[in-house]
């Protein structure tokens, strides 16, 4: 780097003041300093926060010019307080991979050509008006993402929603977070965790439910054992089924057989209720008992339909229902030994330990996902361990705003920014602010994910717009989806960053702008809501996803809904969108103060953020002295009877494995930005199948060795690993989903939770041959 | 020859005339604060009569409040 002396001095002089600034007024921004032209080698740090996974740790983006060229942890963060994972390290790298998608793309002839974005823009506008005068409105649909920002996501539920009037609005959140939110509501009422990262400071006790928490939300991790090393009593249980890292540094490992969760949890709640140790005078103020449905199905065949019905039951109907899940029994089918289910049952038991639980995709990706959900805050209640410091059942996220975009706004079929499309006073609330008729928002929700895919292939839709997200790796059963995507007389439209096989079945593609290259919002796993500047600019001709729907939104027509303008729209979205949260339930910071902090945890009321819900010391829509859980009717939360019922398609004699699917530290998902990384490619250059060292004996298969995965709906040829960074246990294998090349998509089921309409990605049928 | 730099506060409503004011003179660099009524200036001056002429001219400006230093160095 050339930098004169008399450069480096100003350089200095320039960076000492802004150092000044910013410990004077955390948060400080100077979006300036990137369009003065500046001496070779200043460089200048903004606040983002991170572009992966749900934990929203803040990073600051170093800038030199018009390039970002380096990321810290943001001290001022509360969240990470400084630290980072290894993508959040890397993370810059991603906006500069060499086949960044910079034009926009239209296939012509089967190829995908440049075109300028209007041209694009015009056609995309052009085929959906075709599509919705031939085939209806509810042949067009659009699929997003946990890692839209809330503003698209906020313009796509209001064009789609509001103006087109079709509820085919899903993002892939439905695949990770479903069954969180079904949880959330049939626990509580309302969606999202009580509790907050700080709980992680106060806790004693940690347990981890199928939650590789060391790799998949590792900072948090990182939290967890820096508490412990500051106390010596401070313990964390692995309860997973197989050995990963987060075993490894865990106190104690207890691997229990895939789907019995339901069975453990329930087996923890009668040894709390037979040793007495239930919170009673908790349980008969604040939760009330429920039993729903029974065989409720997997949801494997096209246009499955379920509706559970709540009963109240007593709790004496409650202990009796427990009466099957003795630690003696469920130690049969599950694997656990009683010894270890009453341990766990002593731990949550204990009044003087505070417990906190944590999950993410182990409990959310499953046919009972809802359950399982319920089953946990079950043994929260049942001994009041929650909304307290250090108390608490908490849901994790996968993906950065998962909560902010896709639960908040309620980018889902059923949704809207406030409520349900079923309600009708949530539709005139939404027709309202959007200024649209009532009668152009459906009260029938149409297609979650899975069936939206089969809609596709079935030509039920026609018209489908996917944006920040690729589907044609990440669909359970996938041979069937993209040969449906891939049908006569479906138009798919792709708004990416890099080449993906979804933007090879595209008709258009569109070039988007990347995280820091636009202004947004996302909103983590802890209510935390975190603005970002525009850093650096985008590329080429791309432009915000949100952008990009508001350009079509106008050509069809939407003037009046979408009259922002290209330098303040992002701001005039969200100052629109709060209006639907202007309650002290849910009440989000304004505008300016998230362009000045870190994050702000919601409800905002007041000028403070909310750091517990429903306890009247820390929430300000609590009501009474201790708890109020006032997002049920009863002023409760619900207590469920939910059985153990086995996985949708378990290991017989022709498929003998379980597969398990899942990500890895240094991935991203599916791999699109973080395997354009070097360094991250390099550590883990392709997927592999973790094998149990006994199987691959059997077999006959050594490290390194291809091995063919292949179950009732394709197969895949991978690498196989034994007795490496995960080990799963005998007649287990497990295959990380981020390799576009081997596409374990193409082996899984579609099945899904029937409440959530959430897919199992852990657990069908394979068999195993060397290749 | 001097370099400075330092913590510009405006007066009350005036941040946008102090910018514009700011840019104004030789031998300065201005970069606002978008979030807060603040400015960065660097003076960069060839010698110490420029550099008191400049200090002049700043203390004189109606629409600056103060100025914080936060680097200095002279060769």
């Amino acid at each position: 780097m050339n930098v004169s002396r008399r450069k480096f001095i100003k350089s200095m002089a320039l960076n000492s003041a802004a150092a000044t600034a910013a410990s004077l007024f955390p948060g400080i921004s100077f979006g300036a300093w990137k369009r003065i032209d500046q001496p070779s080698g200043m460089i200048h740090w903004q606040k983002t926060p991170c572009r992966f996974c749900g934990t929203g740790c803040g990073l600051l983006v170093g800038v030199s010019g018009d390039r970002a060229v380096a990321v810290k942890g943001d001290p001022n963060c509360t969240v990470n307080k400084g630290l980072c994972c290894v993508k959040g390290y890397h993370s810059v790298q991603i906006l500069y991979a060499e086949d960044r998608i910079k034009d926009a793309l239209v296939r012509k002839n089967g190829k995908l050509v440049k075109v300028p974005i209007r041209e694009a823009l015009d056609l995309v506008a052009e085929k959906m008006k075709e599509t919705i005068k031939d085939h209806g409105k509810d042949a067009v649909a659009i699929y997003g993402s946990g890692q839209w920002s809330i503003a698209d996501g906020y313009v796509a539920s209001k064009l789609f929603k509001g103006c087109i009037g079709t509820n085919n609005v899903e993002a892939n959140a439905r695949l990770c977070m479903a069954s969180a939110v079904t949880g959330f509501m049939t626990s509580f009422g309302l969606d999202e965790p009580m509790g907050c990262y700080d709980d992680i400071d106060h806790a004693d006790v940690f347990v981890t439910w199928g939650n590789n928490m060391a790799e998949m939300h590792p900072v948090l991790f990182s939290r967890m054992l820096a508490n412990r090393k500051s106390k010596d009593h401070v313990r964390i249980i692995d309860f997973a089924t197989r050995t990963t890292r987060s075993s490894q540094a865990s106190d104690r490992s207890i691997l229990f057989r895939p789907q019995t969760d339901l069975a453990v949890a329930n087996a923890i709640c009668h040894e709390i209720i037979s040793n007495n140790r239930v919170n009673w005078d908790f349980v008969q103020k604040h939760v009330s008992f429920h039993k729903g449905k029974t065989n409720i199905g997997y949801g494997t065949e096209d246009h499955f339909a379920f509706n559970d019905k709540a009963e109240t039951i007593d709790f004496e109907e409650y202990k009796k229902f427990l009466e099957d899940y003795t630690p003696e029994k469920v130690e049969k089918l599950s694997g656990v030994p009683a010894k270890d289910i009453k341990y766990l049952a002593s731990l949550y038991g204990d009044p003087d330990q505070k417990v906190t639980s944590f999950w993410c995709m182990g409990m959310n990706q499953h046919t009972r996902g809802t359950w399982i959900n319920n089953l946990v805050y079950n043994i929260h209640l049942l001994v009041g361990k929650i909304s307290t410091p250090g108390n608490s059942p908490f849901s994790l996220t996968g993906q950065p705003s998962a909560c902010g975009t896709v639960r908040e706004v309620g980018t889902l079929t059923h949704k809207l920014p406030h409520g349900v499309v079923m309600n009708e006073d949530d539709r005139k609330m939404a027709a309202d602010i959007w200024q649209v008729p009532l009668k152009n928002i459906d009260p029938k929700p149409t297609y979650h994910t899975v069936e939206m895919f089969r809609a596709l292939d079935r030509g039920d839709i026609r018209f489908m717009w996917v944006q920040v997200t690729n589907p044609m790796v990440t669909m359970p059963n996938l041979i069937r989806y993209r040969n449906g995507a891939l049908k006569e007389g479906r138009f798919m439209v792709v708004s990416e960053i890099y080449p993906t096989p979804t933007s090879d079945v595209a008709d258009v593609v569109l070039p988007s702008a990347l995280w820091i290259e636009r202004e947004g919002f996302f909103g983590n796993s802890e209510r935390r809501t975190q603005h970002n500047a525009e850093i650096v600019p985008p590329p080429g001709e791309a432009m915000s996803n949100t952008w990009q729907i508001i350009e079509v939104a106008r050509r069809l027509g939407f003037e009046k809904q979408f009259p922002w303008s290209r330098e303040t729209y992002i701001e005039d979205a969200w100052t629109e969108y709060i209006r639907f949260h202007d309650s002290p339930k849910h009440r989000m910071a304004p505008y300016k103060e998230l362009t000045t902090r870190s994050g702000i945890q919601w409800p905002f009321v007041d000028g403070k953020e909310t750091k517990w819900r429903y306890n009247p010391k820390y929430d300000p829509a609590a009501k009474g002295d201790d708890f109020d859980f006032y997002g049920k009717p009863d002023n409760r939360a619900w207590i469920w009877a939910r059985p153990y019922e086995p996985a949708a398609e378990s290991p017989d004699s022709e498929y003998p494995f379980w597969l398990n699917t899942g990500r890895v530290l240094e991935h991203w998902h599916t791999g699109s930005m973080t395997r354009r990384v070097p360094i991250l490619h390099k550590a883990v250059p392709e997927s592999y199948v973790e094998i149990n060292t006994e199987d691959a004996a059997m077999m006959g298969i050594v490290n390194g060795e291809k091995v063919k995965i292949i179950s009732r709906r394709g197969s895949v040829v991978m690498t196989a690993s034994i007795d490496g960074r995960g080990r799963p246990p005998k007649g287990m294998v497990f295959v990380p989903f981020f390799d576009e090349n081997h596409l374990i998509n193409e082996v899984t089921l579609d099945a899904f939770c029937p409440i959530s309409k959430q897919p199992d990605y852990k657990k069908c049928a394979v068999k195993l041959e060397k290749a | 020859m001097p370099v400075f730099s330092y913590l510009v506060y405006p007066k009350p409503g005036e941040k946008d005339k102090l910018h514009r004011d700011l840019e104004r003179l030789d031998f300065c660099e201005t970069m606002p604060a978008e979030n807060e009524d603040l400015l960065i200036l660097v003076t960069d001056t060839p010698d110490d009569h420029t550099e008191k002429k400049l200090q002049l001219n700043l203390k004189n400006m109606s629409s600056l409040q103060s100025l914080s230093m936060t680097f200095g160095h002279t060769d």
